[in-house]
């Protein structure tokens, strides 16, 4: 998925049989193991460590949480569903296109869900919120936010600050998030119809 | 005629009608019926149920499936199939390369690993499913076994439609294996020596 110039690569595997420790199995639901990782050449200065740094560690506990509470996992007891992220190009925004990318790439294989995940990050720059924020205007400090919601619900799936902001200006904000993450759901969704279409098509019995 | 399909992604209602028993690809919010897949909506009377375009695989049995050894376990082998969970293959469920029926003796459990090692391909025949859902298989049959020289195409299981017979012979001198779970396996053709009965 490409947003701006944002471009994310996700893939999906399962739900299969748990690889490697056997004692991670949960016995009524399914284990979603996550792994983000940023290519070297994403940024503007070539990235030393693709994954293992605290960063990337932090994306992808908040990537495993956002989609555990979007999976119906207890469809798939003692599975495992495996979602890989990788950020080609970053700027700004990652955790967001991620999130997108890899709502799409589930959708695609056919595990269940409640309902789409999309995201967008936001910030708060001279007294108006800003959606969608490139890597400059994140890097020009300000608070700033990024919610996960399902969209036909208005559930908030994940929601991320780690800035402060005063509680008064909290609404607004997340008013402009919100709509943001409808924007996106608009676009995920004609692509994803667009797509039924065509398949259901081309295997018409 | 193909009428429209109703087609639906994840979170779209797809009634509030009570009285329908949900399917597959569907759970229940409150009142209403959602989709939790992107699909096309199929209605059976009172069932509705929603199907993705690509699923894992899931066993009926008498279905015929190629497979690859994972592991092999103390009486079983543990074979992938494309299915959420891993299929199992018996002891007792394969005929063993001598060809006599016995009872399984402690040596043929240490000669498992002479007869199908992890990484080996098979065909094989759905005989009962587990309550969790994995499958439980049987190569009884000359047909079945151990799968040589070829190549194997893994494609979606919803594309594999069920027939009578998943092998077939092709005119060019190659056979196939429709495995139901989406592993097709394309051979030359054995030549076939005259058998008097």
């Amino acid at each position: 998925i490409e947003q701006g110039n944002t471009k994310a690569l996700a893939v999906v595997y399962g739900p299969h049989e748990i690889r490697g420790s056997r004692s991670k199995a949960l016995h009524d639901k399914a284990v979603i193991n996550c792994q983000y990782s940023m290519a070297t050449f994403s940024t503007a200065e070539r990235k030393r460590r693709p994954h293992g740094d605290r960063r990337s560690s932090e994306m992808t506990l908040h990537l495993k949480q956002t989609f555990e509470a979007a999976i119906l996992t207890q469809l798939y007891p003692r599975s495992q569903i495996d979602i890989y992220v990788q950020i080609l190009q970053a700027d700004g925004g990652n955790y967001c296109a991620c999130v997108n990318a890899a709502t799409l790439a589930i959708m695609d294989a056919g595990i269940p869900m409640r309902d789409y995940v999309c995201a967008c990050s936001v910030g708060f720059i001279e007294d108006t919120p800003l959606a969608d924020m490139s890597y400059v205007e994140e890097a020009a400090g300000g608070p700033q936010a990024a919610l996960a919601l399902l969209p036909k619900t208005e559930q908030i799936a994940l929601l991320e600050m780690n800035s402060r902001l005063h509680e008064d200006h909290l609404e607004r904000v997340i008013d402009a998030v919100s709509k943001a993450c409808k924007d996106v759901y608009a676009v995920l969704d004609s692509v994803v119809r667009e797509h039924l279409q065509e398949v259901s098509t081309l295997i018409a019995e | 005629s193909s009428d429209l399909k109703h087609l639906v992604a994840p979170g779209d209602t797809i009634t509030t009608d009570t009285g329908f028993m949900r399917g597959h690809g569907t759970y229940m919010e409150g009142e209403k019926l959602l989709a939790s897949v992107a699909g096309a909506v199929e209605r059976v009377n009172k069932l509705i149920c929603v199907r993705a375009l690509k699923t894992r695989y899931n066993g009926e049995v008498g279905d015929i499936v190629v497979g690859r050894i994972t592991e092999v376990q103390q009486k079983r082998w543990k074979v992938e199939t494309n299915s959420r969970l891993d299929s199992v293959l018996l002891l007792s469920a394969v005929n063993l390369p001598g060809g006599e029926l016995r009872r399984r003796s402690a040596e043929d459990e240490l000669a498992m690993r002479d007869y199908l090692q992890e990484g080996d391909l098979i065909s094989a025949e759905v005989q009962a499913v587990f309550s969790d859902g994995a499958l439980s298989m049987h190569t009884r049959s000359l047909k079945y076994g151990k799968l040589g020289q070829g190549v194997l195409v893994q494609v979606s299981p919803s594309l594999i439609k069920r027939r009578k017979t998943h092998f077939h012979t092709l005119p060019c001198g190659a056979s196939i294996i429709l495995g139901n779970n989406g592993f097709i396996w394309i051979y030359p053709t054995p030549e076939q020596t005259d058998r008097k009965s």
